[in-house]
């Protein structure tokens, strides 16, 4: 596009930004993993002899309020935290990226009743919807990753639709319709390959915003329920002993921090990567 | 003008009917009794008999759609029956609250213009400064840091460690600190970029070399035209997100202990109050209405391209 030396030293900046990047996600999936295979504590297992222990060989962060082993229960925290907004997306993405594809390129009757019902998705907040059905059907984590879902899939079919409705217009695709292609085919050999880096771009920066929205149901009560470990959760539980133990408010809250980071980046990483914000000048 | 309020009105009204009847229904299908939710507050045995005859007293034993159609015609009047839990009627307890939640919530918007117009122009004005880069880096944490976080790192900074501002409750405007800056930065990291992208788009147009040929201070063609013609994406931005910021206000009430409107529904959450939670529903579907349509209405008057346009094609 533009001149070349503008995007030399950029592409090095890129080099960096990219071997942070993977040295960090790295780095969290193996502590993932590993908590998966090694836990020297019951994260739910209180001992009161042991309340509020300070940094020691056996317990490396400590324990908290009911004695609890620190380090374990934010291993644990973070794959309730990070595996249930993995599935919220996941979910969002099966439901919405076909929504898209198939109304994007079918058009008609179809899409003009898809886009109703996205807009009257699109008018319920993400977060009042949340509330409004922890409030109906009751608090608890279930519910806010069906939230989270019902709120999510919407932008996906939208994004989807969006590309397929340009895409579609193109020659490659009106040629694979001559020769005769099914439609099904056109849709998973040709335009599928081509939203997938949309997608994953968007993906990658609401994964933030989902982990951000989990924890912060957590802390106030309307997401996981105690005794299971997740980083709001944590929080909420050790608040009275801040005074005496700023750490158990340290640790979950820079594990949040660090992941929504990575998480952030990952998402401006692919947005270079498949030069979206280029495609969509264009 | 008046055209196109009157087609808002009638599409709230269908969705107004939708939300109320969805949640009705809802309501009435979810897991736990609300009769037993009404008689076991004391924990005391409760018979078959009072059962029923609180059952029959509430209307639950009648159709469903009949209690639908009785249930509306109060809502039309206002009254969203009484809360389960503390015999109150729902709209007083709603209304007492309502006002704590508007004063957060503007406390939160000054913060948030507070911070973002100043650090958004300078870092378009003098780009890739050290203010620059301070926003931008501000502006990476703000999206990663948890606003429920960072109001327990103010609470612990402020209100114990310093002890200097209260961090519980609403008791004049001293208690409103530290839930809006709470809130306000939170909300502000992303106006900060926006302002200063949309800023730098409109201080490379041609109206300001115009203007500056005209001879105007740089003071006037910075106020009066690049910010004005900087400001309706962000507003749009602003309307769209503030649905989060409602949600935030949830969050923030429960982390101050502060009364307002978001403290109470999750209250009511924890306690299956259901007529409290309804007209919770009822009253954000109004609001956020009632906000959209000052967003769209405050846009049309920011971007006088969009008069323009309407003109050219009626």
């Amino acid at each position: 596009m533009s001149g070349l030396s503008i995007q030399m030293p950029k592409g090095k900046k890129h080099f960096y930004q990219r071997i942070t990047v993977l040295l960090c996600v790295t780095i969290l999936s193996i502590v993932v993993i590993y908590a998966f295979f090694y836990l020297r504590h019951d994260p739910t297992l209180t001992n009161l002899d042991s309340r509020l222990f300070g940094m020691s060989l056996q317990h490396p962060l400590g324990t908290d309020q009911l004695g609890r082993d620190v380090l374990t229960r934010l291993l644990l925290g973070g794959q309730q935290t990070i595996g249930y907004s993995m599935l919220a997306l996941f979910v969002a993405l099966i439901i919405g990226v076909p929504f898209g594809l198939i109304s994007g390129y079918k058009r008609g009757l179809l899409d003009r009743v898809f886009m109703r019902i996205c807009d009257s998705f699109l008018a319920f907040p993400d977060t009042i919807v949340a509330i409004v059905l922890s409030g109906l059907l009751g608090p608890g984590i279930g519910n806010l990753v069906l939230a989270i879902v019902l709120v999510k899939w919407v932008n996906y079919a939208r994004l989807v639709r969006s590309t397929v409705l340009s895409e579609s217009q193109k020659d490659y695709v009106l040629i694979a319709h001559i020769n005769g292609l099914s439609s099904s085919k056109i849709i998973r050999k040709h335009l599928l390959p081509h939203v997938v880096g949309h997608v994953l771009v968007l993906a990658s920066l609401d994964l933030g915003k989902i982990i951000l929205l989990i924890s912060a149901f957590s802390y106030i009560g309307l997401g996981a329920q105690p005794p299971i470990p997740e980083w709001g959760s944590m929080l909420n539980e050790s608040r009275p002993y801040f005074e005496s133990r700023p750490e158990l408010m340290i640790y979950p809250g820079v594990a949040i921090v660090g992941v929504v980071l990575l998480t952030n980046m990952v998402g401006d990483y692919l947005r270079d990567y498949f030069d979206v914000k280029k495609e969509v000048r264009e | 003008m008046i055209r196109i309020l009157a087609r808002k009105f009638i599409e709230v009204l269908i969705f107004l009917l939708f939300v109320t009847f969805v949640s009705f229904l809802f309501v009435r299908l979810a897991p736990g009794d609300p009769v037993l939710t009404i008689l076991n507050v004391d924990e005391l045995s409760v018979s078959q008999e009072q059962v029923e005859a609180l059952r029959e007293e509430m209307g639950f034993n009648k159709p469903l759609l009949v209690q639908y159609g009785l249930w509306l015609l109060k809502f039309i009047q206002l009254d969203f029956g009484e809360s389960y839990v503390t015999g109150q009627p729902v709209m007083d307890m709603i209304s007492m609250s309502l006002p704590a939640t508007i004063e957060l919530a503007c406390g939160a918007l000054f913060v948030m213009l507070i911070v973002s117009i100043p650090l958004g122009s300078f870092s378009a004005l003098y780009r890739n400064s050290w203010i620059d880069k301070l926003s931008r880096m501000l502006s990476i944490l703000g999206a990663a840091i948890p606003s429920f976080w960072l109001g327990l790192i103010f609470i612990d900074l402020f209100g114990v460690r310093l002890n200097i501002l209260p961090t519980m409750g609403r008791d004049g405007l001293i208690s409103l600190v530290l839930p809006s800056l709470t809130l306000g930065l939170a909300i502000s990291s992303v106006y900060v970029r926006l302002l200063r992208s949309s800023l730098l788009d409109s201080l490379s147009q041609e109206f300001i070399r115009a203007a500056r040929s005209r001879g105007l201070s740089e003071q006037r063609i910075f106020f009066a035209h690049a910010l004005r013609h900087s400001l309706p994406p962000v507003i749009t931005v602003f309307g769209v997100s503030l649905g989060s910021l409602i949600g935030g206000v949830v969050v923030i009430e429960v982390l101050f202990a502060y009364p307002g409107i978001g403290k109470l529904v999750v209250e009511a959450i924890r306690q299956r109050d259901y007529p409290l939670i309804q007209g919770y529903i009822l009253i954000m579907a109004i609001v956020v209405f009632f906000v959209n349509t000052c967003v769209d209405l405050s846009y049309r008057y920011l971007n006088p391209e969009m008069k323009l346009k309407e003109r050219g094609t009626n």
